[in-house]
This record gives C-alpha cells, sequence and structure tokens, in this order.
C-alpha cells in the first residue's frame, strides 16, 4: 500500500475520531446537555395546546409543589448513583422520618420535631453507609435492607396509624407560600443548588464522582473510599430527612405508609435526566430534568384526562427511551 | 508445493481498525495458505491482537475485505468467524471452571435428545467428546471438571473444542506462555498433525526461538502496519528483530545516567501470608531499580503492599530515613510516594473524568480551601501538567477513555507530579502503548531521575528492564531471587533467576512479554 494511500486514512480515521475540531457545525452542538430540555419543553408545548390550563399560574405552581419532594429525595439519589451505589431506602424513610417528626414534635415543639426528622433521615444514611463501605455490603442489599426496615419501624412506632395533632404553625412548610412559589418549591430549589455546588465546586464532590468512575483508582489516587462513601448515604439520608419533614407538613399527620415506590420514582429520575446507573457520568440539572419530565407528565396527563394507570405505562415507556437513546449514543461514539 | 498455485485459505486485504484516538490497524494483508503455521511477530501495541480480533469475530474492521478461499466474507461476531472454521484459543480461556471437560467442548451446542424440548443428550456429548480427544490424541478423561485440570490440559481442551467445531484455521494467541517445555513439545507436535491433517495455525509468539521451530511464514507487523512476510526458514532471527522493532535498540531506550544519591526507601522483610515472603530492597535517589520476574511471581502484589492499596502482616519501610507505617495510598501520597499501575484501565485512567479531572485528582488539597475548590486554579495547574508531558488531546474536558494509551500512561503520571511524589513505583509502564509514546514514557522517566527522583520499575519486557534499569532485582514466587547490577546484568541470568531454576532449564521458558 502505498504511503499516500495510508496518510489518507490515517487524516480520515483521527478526523473522525475528534469531531471537535474537524466535524460540521450540527455535530458541535452539545446534544447531550440539550436533549432532556428540549424534551421538556416540547411535553410543556404538546400539553399546553391540548390543555390551555396547563399554563395557569395556579397548575404551574401545582406541578412546582408536587415535584419538590421527588426532587429532595432525587438529590440524595444522585449522590448515591454518581458515587457507584444507590439507595433504595429513600421512599421508606419518608414514612419513617414523617412518623420521628409527628411524635417528636407532639412531645417536644415545632422545631424538636423538624430536627429529629431530619436527623433520623441522616442517621439512617450513617448505617447504610457504614454497612456499604465498612462491612462493604452491596449498596443494592444494605439499602434495600434499610427500605424494609425503616418502613417497619415507622409501623411500629406509629402502631401503624397516622399521627394526627400537629400544630398548624408547621402547615407553612408544606402548603405556604413565598410570593408566589410554594415553600417546598423554594427549600427543593435551595437544595437543588446547594447540591450542586458540592458537586461540581468541591472536594468530596469531585470525589464523588471519582468513585463512581473508578473506585479502585479513586482508592490508589489517595481517595479514603470509605469516608466518602459514608458521606454519600448521609447525604441522601439527610434529603430523605428534609422531604420527609416537608412531606409531613403538607399531610400535617405523622404517616407511616408514605412515601411508598418514592425510590423507584428518584431513581428515574436521575436515569431519565442521563445519570449513568452505574456511576460516575450525571449530576443536579440531569436529575432536575428528570424529575422535571416526570412531574409534567403526571401533570399535563392528568390535565388531559389520561388516568393513573395508563400513567404509569406511560413513565415506564420513558424510562426505556432515555436510557436506550443515551446508549446509543455512547455507542456511536 | 509452490505458494504461487495453491490458493490461500483466507485473504484479509487492507484491513483498518481505529479505536478513539488510535489508529491500531492502518491497511493490512495478511494470507493464511491451507495447512501452515502463519506467525505473527510484533511488539506490544504493533497491532497483533486487534488483527486476530477482526479475523476471529471480536472486532469488525472500518474498512478492507476479508476473504475465505477467494470468496468475500462478513464477519461479524465470533460466531460467524467460527460458522467458517475460524477458533481462537486466547491465553485467557472460555472455560466454565464448574464444568465437565465435555460440557465445556460442546457448550452452546449441546447435542439434544429431543430437540424441541431442548434436552441434553449426555451420552451421546460424552461419547462425541471422547472421539474427538482420542482423534488428536488429547489425554482428558472428558468427565473431569476442568478446574481440576492443569493449565496445558485446560488449553488442550480448548483445542478439542475448536477441533469439534471443525475448525480449518486456529488461533493460538501465546500459547506456550503458559506451559512446561514438555508439555510446549507436546503442542508443536499436535501442530504437526494439525498441519498434516490441513489445519492451519494463525500463531502469536513472542519468542523467536519458538518460532523458529514452528512457523512456516511470518508476518511482521509495526504500529498497525505490515513490515514484511518472509518464510521464516530462511530468515535470521536477527533480521526478524530488526524488522519488529524497526530501530536500534539504543534509541528505543533512551536511559539518562544518573549518579545515585542517598537511600529514600528501604523495605525490609516485607510479608504478606502466601503472597509475600520477607521481601527486602533499598532504593536510591537517582535511581531506576527495575524488577523482574515471570508472571505470578508478585511484582504487583509487592507495589501494592507497599503503597498501602494491600495490608501487609509484617515487614518494615523506610522513607528518607522515617519508619512508617503505611496503611492506606493517601498516607504513602503524603510520604511523597506515587504508583502508576500495571492495569491502567482497571486501576489507572477514571475513564469517564475528562483529563483536567484525572490529573488533578490527587492535589485537590492543595487546591482547595475547606474544601471549596479553587476552579481557575485548578484548570491552570491542569493545563501546566498536560503541556510539560505533552498529552496530546484536543482539550482538557476531553474524557480520559477517548485518549490512546500513551496519553492515557501521561495523564496517570501527571497526576503525581501535581503531588511533588520522588519515589516512583512504576508497574509495566509500557504495556500496551505505542512505541512513539514508550519512548515518550522513557524520557520521562530520565528527566523524573534527574530532578532527583528514585524509580521502582516493574516490567516484564527484559529488554525494558536490560535498556531502563541502574541495578535491578529478580522476584520469584514472592521473595527476592537474586540482584544484579546494570553491567553484569544479562537475559539469561535474568531468566534463570526469576524461574529459580536451573540455567538448564532456561532455553524455552521465557518471561511473559
Amino acid at each position: 500500500m502505498s504511503e499516500v494511500g495510508l496518510e489518507e486514512i490515517e487524516k480520515k480515521v483521527t478526523g473522525e475520531s475528534v469531531p471537535s475540531q474537524k466535524a460540521g457545525f450540527l455535530s458541535r452542538i452539545p446534544w447531550s446537555s440539550i436533549g432532556m430540555p428540549a424534551v421538556l419543553i416540547l411535553l410543556c408545548i404538546g400539553f399546553g395546546s391540548i390543555n390551555p390550563n396547563f399554563w395557569s399560574m395556579m397548575n404551574l405552581t401545582n406541578v412546582s409543589r408536587q415535584i419538590s419532594i421527588l426532587a429532595l429525595i432525587s438529590i440524595g439519589q444522585t449522590f448515591a448513583i454518581l458515587s457507584g451505589g444507590i439507595d433504595l431506602s429513600v421512599g421508606s424513610l419518608l414514612a419513617l422520618v414523617s412518623v420521628v417528626t409527628a411524635q417528636q414534635m407532639l412531645n417536644y415543639g415545632l422545631w424538636a420535631g423538624i430536627a429529629a426528622g431530619i436527623l433520623v433521615g441522616a442517621f439512617a444514611g450513617l448505617i447504610n453507609g457504614v454497612l456499604i463501605a465498612k462491612a462493604r455490603l452491596p449498596a443494592f442489599i444494605a439499602t434495600l435492607a434499610m427500605l424494609i426496615t425503616a418502613r417497619g419501624v415507622a409501623l411500629t412506632l406509629s402502631g401503624g396509624l397516622p399521627i394526627d395533632g400537629l400544630p398548624s404553625s408547621f402547615m407553612f412548610l408544606g402548603a405556604g407560600k413565598i410570593g408566589p412559589i410554594p415553600v417546598p418549591a423554594v427549600i427543593a430549589a435551595v437544595a437543588l443548588l446547594f447540591a450542586n455546588a458540592i458537586l461540581k465546586r468541591t472536594r468530596f464532590g469531585r470525589y464523588v464522582y471519582a468513585m463512581g468512575s473508578n473506585e479502585e483508582a479513586a482508592m490508589l489516587s489517595g481517595i479514603s473510599v470509605v469516608k466518602n462513601k459514608i458521606m454519600v448515604y448521609v447525604v441522601s439520608g439527610t434529603c430523605a430527612g428534609i422531604a420527609g419533614v416537608v412531606l409531613t407538613s403538607r399531610v400535617i399527620s405523622g404517616q407511616p405508609t408514605l412515601g411508598e415506590v418514592q425510590e423507584l420514582y428518584a431513581i428515574a429520575a436521575v436515569v431519565i435526566g442521563g445519570g449513568k446507573i452505574t456511576g460516575g457520568v450525571g449530576g443536579i440539572w440531569q436529575t432536575l430534568m428528570g424529575v422535571m419530565i416526570l412531574g409534567v407528565l403526571a401533570n399535563g396527563l392528568n390535565l388531559i384526562q389520561v388516568s393513573s394507570y395508563v400513567q404509569n405505562i406511560v413513565i415506564g415507556v420513558i424510562i426505556v427511551l432515555a436510557v436506550y437513546v443515551d446508549l446509543a449514543r455512547e455507542r456511536r461514539r | 508445493m509452490s505458494e504461487k498455485e495453491v490458493r490461500p485459505f483466507v485473504e484479509m486485504r487492507r484491513i483498518v481498525k481505529h479505536f478513539p484516538g488510535v489508529l491500531a490497524l492502518k491497511g493490512v494483508d495478511l494470507d493464511v495458505m491451507p495447512a501452515e503455521v502463519h506467525v505473527l511477530l510484533g511488539e506490544n501495541g504493533a497491532g497483533k491482537s486487534t488483527l486476530i480480533k477482526v479475523l476471529s469475530g471480536v472486532y469488525t474492521q472500518d474498512s478492507g475485505e476479508i476473504l475465505f478461499e477467494g470468496k468475500p466474507v462478513q464477519i461479524r461476531s465470533p460466531h460467524d468467524a467460527q460458522n467458517l472454521g475460524v477458533s481462537t484459543i486466547y491465553q485467557e480461556f472460555n472455560l466454565v471452571p464448574e464444568m465437565s471437560v465435555a460440557e465445556n467442548i460442546f457448550l452452546g451446542r449441546e447435542p439434544l435428545f429431543i430437540r424441541q424440548f431442548g434436552i441434553l443428550d449426555r451420552g451421546k456429548m460424552f461419547e462425541q467428546a471422547r472421539e474427538v480427544l482420542s482423534k488428536f490424541d488429547i489425554h482428558v478423561p472428558p468427565e473431569t471438571t476442568v478446574k481440576r485440570l492443569g493449565v496445558a490440559q485446560q488449553q488442550m481442551v480448548e483445542i478439542a473444542k475448536a477441533l469439534s467445531l471443525n475448525a480449518r484455521v486456529i488461533i493460538m494467541d501465546e500459547p506456550t506462555a503458559v506451559l512446561t517445555s514438555r508439555e510446549i513439545d507436546h503442542l508443536f507436535k499436535m501442530i504437526e498433525d494439525f498441519k498434516r491433517r490441513g489445519i492451519s495455525i494463525v500463531y502469536i509468539s513472542h519468542r523467536l526461538e519458538e518460532v523458529k521451530r514452528i512457523g512456516d511464514r511470518a508476518t511482521v507487523l509495526r504500529d498497525g502496519t505490515v513490515v514484511g512476510t518472509v518464510p521464516v526458514a530462511t530468515t535470521p532471527i536477527d533480521e526478524l528483530i530488526r524488522m519488529m522493532v524497526g530501530r536500534d535498540l539504543k534509541d528505543k531506550f533512551p536511559k539518562t545516567k544518573v549518579e545515585p544519591g542517598e537511600e529514600v526507601l528501604r523495605v525490609e522483610n516485607l510479608r504478606r501470608e502466601g503472597v509475600l515472603h520477607d521481601v527486602s530492597f533499598h532504593l536510591h535517589r537517582g535511581e531506576i531499580l527495575g524488577v523482574s520476574g515471570l508472571v505470578g511471581s508478585k511484582r504487583t502484589e509487592m507495589a501494592r503492599a507497599i503503597f498501602g492499596a494491600d495490608k501487609i502482616d509484617s515487614g518494615e519501610i523506610t522513607v528518607r530515613g522515617k519508619r512508617l507505617e503505611i496503611k492506606s495510598p493517601a498516607q504513602a501520597i503524603d510520604a511523597r510516594l506515587a504508583l502508576v499501575p500495571e492495569d491502567r484501565k482497571r486501576h489507572g485512567i477514571l475513564p469517564n473524568m475528562s483529563v483536567k479531572h484525572n490529573v488533578t485528582l490527587s492535589m485537590l488539597k492543595r487546591l482547595a480551601r475547606i474544601g471549596v475548590l479553587n476552579l481557575g486554579k485548578e484548570k491552570e495547574s491542569a493545563q501546566g501538567y498536560a503541556n510539560s508531558l505533552r498529552i496530546a488531546t484536543p482539550n482538557l474536558e476531553r474524557w480520559v477513555m477517548y485518549l490512546s494509551g500513551g496519553n492515557q500512561q501521561k495523564a496517570v503520571i501527571a497526576k503525581w507530579l501535581g503531588v511533588d511524589a520522588d519515589i516512583f513505583i512504576f508497574d509495566e509502564p509500557t504495556r500496551g502503548i505505542d512505541v512513539g509514546a514508550k519512548v515518550e514514557v522513557y524520557q520521562l522517566m530520565g528527566e523524573l531521575v534527574k530532578r532527583g527522583a528514585a524509580i521502582l520499575m516493574i516490567s516484564s519486557e527484559l529488554p525494558e528492564i536490560l535498556g531502563m534499569s541502574d541495578r535491578i532485582i529478580v522476584m520469584h514466587e514472592g521473595h527476592i531471587a537474586g540482584e544484579f547490577t546494570r553491567e553484569e546484568a544479562t537475559q539469561e541470568k535474568i531468566l534463570s533467576c526469576a524461574l529459580g531454576s536451573t540455567p538448564a532449564q532456561q532455553t524455552d521458558m521465557g518471561v511473559e512479554a
């Protein structure tokens, strides 16, 4: 084969493998970062054109309130999945936090209840983290056990009954508004901003990505995997704690049956947004996209009177599509 | 028999294959005649394994064509290749250890009793297995569980599997690397038998004496191109080496001679139950200490133990005159030790993190105040190290998995420059990177020792050990079996030491490359 032919091949190949340098305008658009926002906007336009009520202030504030809880637990889930793990316990933790919050609030007052709720979430996360990082249980197993246990503790503490009689001042967290914006949405927004800053701008955040990208390499780079993994699950538990307190305020009672399968929606939100289930890839904004797509879907389908049974089918299909598109893109690279 | 009249059984034409950032095959031609042993030669990264993976259906070529008996064929999967009569014996066997020999031979195409119900006909399976085994004189009982077999017998099972598939081409990737000289004799006898039956062998090996014994023709690859195809019998070994290397050994190993300074690392009686036995050595400033040994001689385990990645049972590690208990890589790094691991993909890089984030991972403490990163400063230092090591990447945001092996390795090394490491453990520093990048890694090692660093270099490539080391220690089964100065070391001395055996046995055993 002649030298010229060879050079041509080489040129062609390197040109293909470095698209950012030589490829055309279209491939320079970062599809991965605008894909999901585009889907979200299309959904909004679609629902809005079928039912103009979709765009009403009341509906939009409703949506923001509805997705706040999912957003909060999805933050924790993002940390867990990014680090290469998973947290199946967050749904049950909502119930445990709710029961503990209500009981302590009745005993020791408003702030004690709130603090106890968040602390019990964080503590459950600590147990998850120690089981995973120290005892080296697979995250799936450790948090599955916590899912079952936390539900059991919630039911035991409450005797299986709702706990009523919480002070009306507590309603502000779940039902109040700051200007036009529901308080849960404000709390979720602050938490999202804070979590994003942690992931992108702190050492701990970088270590979360590193552990999920290659745990062994991270360890050999001097990262304390044990310490940072425990932290990850404490973060997730704390998020469940905050979410549980807000949820308790919204239903203004301690409910041992809250939050069933919410952990699965949180996982769905992370992967719909583009997070990789094996870790290392994703982020808060991607997860928020997933949360908003799930929220808008539920709300929009309600507005156009699709039954909640059918909604489940749609959401299932969306999860498959989102992950499939991601995989297909990755294979093409 | 004149080659011109016989049609090649397999023809590969202008095969091109690229991976992100690497052009592995740049238009390679390969003919395999019926009943010939065709040897593929080339250094690591020359493209040999990529080429056989294209032929065996693991990879699909980007362009170029493959002909079988003159007819173009598409090979899109190992299954396609098997149907065409191509079977591959990899270094890592594809056997299910818990299953019997017969079950392994017929895995995936078990003889069925009633086809519709998928019920196995075990009697028939054992009968057919026995048939294949005896036809080719392979003495392995078909009922035996594979995990009870030795390596050589497992290899025979793989070969029986290939034969039962009616293979017409058997690809063997370094088949003798794990065999004793008696077993090698047996394998070669079998290969002669295959030739008589019209089966062709594509044979990959680094051991040129062996190639001389068994090969008919050899195709030499270098940097993804064919240097030439030559008859083995009439080509001297020196000529084969020259074709493989393409330059003098002197240019290949740019050695920077530095006068060794004071002792910076002393390891005494390092012991880990069942793994390391009283490993002791010392390392000086400005010195490259080569660590040679066979695969399985626990060199990587020693490196990990020193670096705090694995626990030790006893032993003393003294760094710059101070005794240290290194219990984690973090502590090792604080003592300014660095490890460039053997298995880059599994232990070195963080594949889906950017070049920047890979480079700065270990130095984040210096780039942060109360845990908050100074992103501007981070980018600046990453850029600095990327420039000084000449990491070839379109930008620092690119995921490190898309870089070539050599540039990935540089990213791993760059990580340690940021923490001022000055005792480096390089474990197989040039494995799987191309020849040009190898030289750059060697130059880099030279620069490091000139700046007063000390290097412990583990390598399975003897030329690398001999070309780069100031002093050489040889490991055998978890202990230090010998030590040589640069001047007194020869390939033969190191080998016999690595084998832990008498020199008589050396001839056809080698250090795994």
